[in-house]
């Protein structure tokens, strides 16, 4: 089972449990303990999950079939299509592509820094937790750390301005748009990568060197022949966990953008909380519908990548 | 580690400083203008202290009233979230380890499914289950917590899974049944202390989630802090950059402690 079945399945997941009951016997041999009792057990968070995250995510996805009033319609579907929201959709891709692919490059190099540093050495701890902060501690904090660095009044500006004459600003408020996320995202796009690629490259066995090494093989040819063909499944892999979490982030866009609703999660934001127009909440499902496609089909990809890395990484 | 270096798998001195320095210095330029930002004197530039002495003068309670309330509030969900993860998530995966060995693959995938659900995806359909909660439940701000329990149930899960993969729960809990222990006393004599480094690291992980939370709480229109941050930057800027900081540093202490608790890697080859 993976990932990519998500929407479809989150809806039968605790009935799966609960049908399943029946069939999971207790291993043959070992004594049958307290009968229907421990099936209980696992009632709470069934019913915690049901609640919690298969309806709200049911709800999200099918909102955007039906009117204000409860009337099942396409309009909001075709609501996708408008100009103005295959914009959001255009920018949202450019910012998690792009965020991806430099975040992901980057992080790898840091990864390849980290090699050969004792793993439980204070450098590789310290690392490891900064990216485990910055990889899942952006939103807020993030605007304000780049807007104290960037910003028209910030620290980096001043500093080029006095020192080498250097506008920052000359094509305009580019920090608080779309460019401004592609800098910023970059800020947890490379711990993510850090975080998620390390244990791959951690997983090249000396060996392999030395019988590179043997065979007369060069350093060139054992990164192009060896350590690249087996790391490209987990750094594509990472690519994609980066571009998804591009793709979902939310809080630092809704604290540094200052107008309009440039990407697909300030657009959800604008569907739900308008109150000059109505039925925007029905659009808001759509537009969840919409993001979680490509959700889907993105982590879809990424575990099918992470079970062809895990072969050898035991 | 100079055979590996020879050998070309590992980088030498120069290119690991050159490597990390750059990225590192980069890295630390908008924490360092944050941290700048908080000592300066308006915009007429000269620095001050009394962003920061402000915070512990006389007015400091008053002034700082919806910060302090949206830290209180954001104590109790961090507390609630944790409870959730150790009274619901735990017991499960224990249970499930041991008896349903069959279900491991259906509890895995749904503690992941939150990865590909995002929050603002999620807090769509959450408005509506929200007006139903608030009615059973009042508008109290813990109640959040039930969104951020599904939140930090891939971080708690995988925590709590290397955990349980790397000792041999089965025969332990196994051992302590044949010599005469009940359900009860293997939970807490046997279970429970071999776990700990796990349920300790999905406990702080799941504090630093819920402490960095903004998508849900925001939308719902609720006050954490985070959404008070924001909140108060638009008047105090100064002050609300002196929180980022203090959260942040609490957090990476927080995952810093989870590291020195020791990867579930380095217990397998103790």
């Amino acid at each position: 089972m993976t990932v990519a079945n998500a929407p479809a399945l989150t809806s039968g997941d605790a009935g799966t449990t609960s049908r399943r009951h029946p069939l999971s016997e207790p291993a043959p041999g070992r004594p049958h303990r307290r009968g229907l009792g421990k099936y209980l057990g696992l009632t709470p968070f069934a019913f915690y999950v049901v609640l919690f995250l298969a309806i709200p995510t049911i709800l999200a996805v099918t909102t955007g079939f039906f009117t204000e009033d409860g009337r099942p319609t396409i309009d909001n579907v075709a609501g996708l299509f408008a100009p103005t929201v295959l914009t959001a959709f255009g920018n949202s891709f450019l910012v998690s592509a792009v965020t991806a692919v430099v975040g992901s490059i980057v992080g790898a190099l840091v990864c390849y820094a980290l090699l050969g540093t004792k793993v439980e050495g204070a450098l590789r701890s310290t690392i490891n937790s900064l990216s485990s902060v910055l990889a899942q501690f952006g939103g807020v904090m993030l605007a304000f750390a780049f807007i104290a660095a960037l910003g028209t009044q910030g620290l980096v500006t001043k500093v080029l301005a006095d020192l080498a004459s250097v506008d920052l600003y000359a094509n305009g408020p580019w920090l608080y748009k779309v460019p401004g996320l592609l800098v910023v995202y970059l800020y947890f796009q490379v711990p993510l990568m850090v975080i998620t690629f390390m244990p791959a490259l951690e997983g090249l066995k000396t060996t392999w060197a030395e019988a590179n090494a043997t065979l007369g093989g060069t350093r060139f040819t054992y990164w192009t022949r060896i350590a690249f063909p087996v790391l490209a499944p987990s750094f594509i892999g990472g690519l994609l966990l980066l571009f998804a979490n591009a793709f979902s982030s939310y809080a630092t866009a809704a604290a540094l953008v200052s107008q309009g609703s440039p990407i697909v999660p300030l657009q959800i934001r604008g569907a739900l909380i308008s109150e000059t127009v109505l039925g925007r909440e029905n659009m808001a499902g759509a537009l969840a519908l919409g993001m979680i496609v490509v959700m889907v089909v993105v982590m879809w990809g990424y575990s099918v990548l992470q079970s062809r890395t895990s072969r050898w990484q035991k | 580690m100079s055979a590996a270096s020879r050998l070309g798998t590992e980088p030498n001195r120069v290119t690991r400083a050159v490597i990390l320095g750059v990225v590192g210095g980069i890295f630390a330029i908008p924490i360092i203008a944050m941290i700048q930002f908080t000592f300066r004197d308006g915009l007429a530039g000269g620095y001050t202290v009394t962003h920061w002495t402000g915070l512990i003068g006389e007015d400091a309670a008053r002034t700082y009233r919806i910060l302090f309330q949206a830290i209180g509030n954001s104590v109790v969900l961090a507390i609630v979230t944790v409870a959730i993860v150790l009274l619901i998530l735990l017991p499960t995966m224990i249970l499930v380890h041991l008896q349903f060995p069959k279900l491991k693959r259906v509890l895995e995938f749904i503690c992941i499914v939150p990865i590909t659900v995002p929050a603002i995806v999620l807090v769509v359909g959450l408005a509506p289950v929200y007006a139903i909660v608030v009615r059973l439940f009042g508008s109290g701000a813990w109640t959040l917590a039930f969104a951020y329990g599904i939140t930090v149930l891939p971080y708690a899960y995988r925590a709590i899974q290397s955990n349980l993969d790397a000792v041999p729960v089965v025969i332990l809990s196994e051992a302590a049944r044949s010599l005469g222990a009940n359900w009860p006393t293997v939970l807490r004599l046997v279970l429970l202390p071999n776990l700990r480094r796990g349920v300790l690291a999905a406990a702080f992980i799941a504090v630093a989630v819920v402490l960095g939370e903004f998508t849900i709480a925001s939308i719902l229109n609720r006050t954490n802090l985070q959404t008070a941050l924001l909140q108060v930057s638009q008047s105090d800027p100064y002050v609300a950059a002196i929180f980022a900081l203090l959260a942040l540093a609490l957090v990476f202490g927080l995952l810093l402690l989870i590291g020195r608790l020791g990867a579930p890697r380095n217990r397998r080859t103790e």
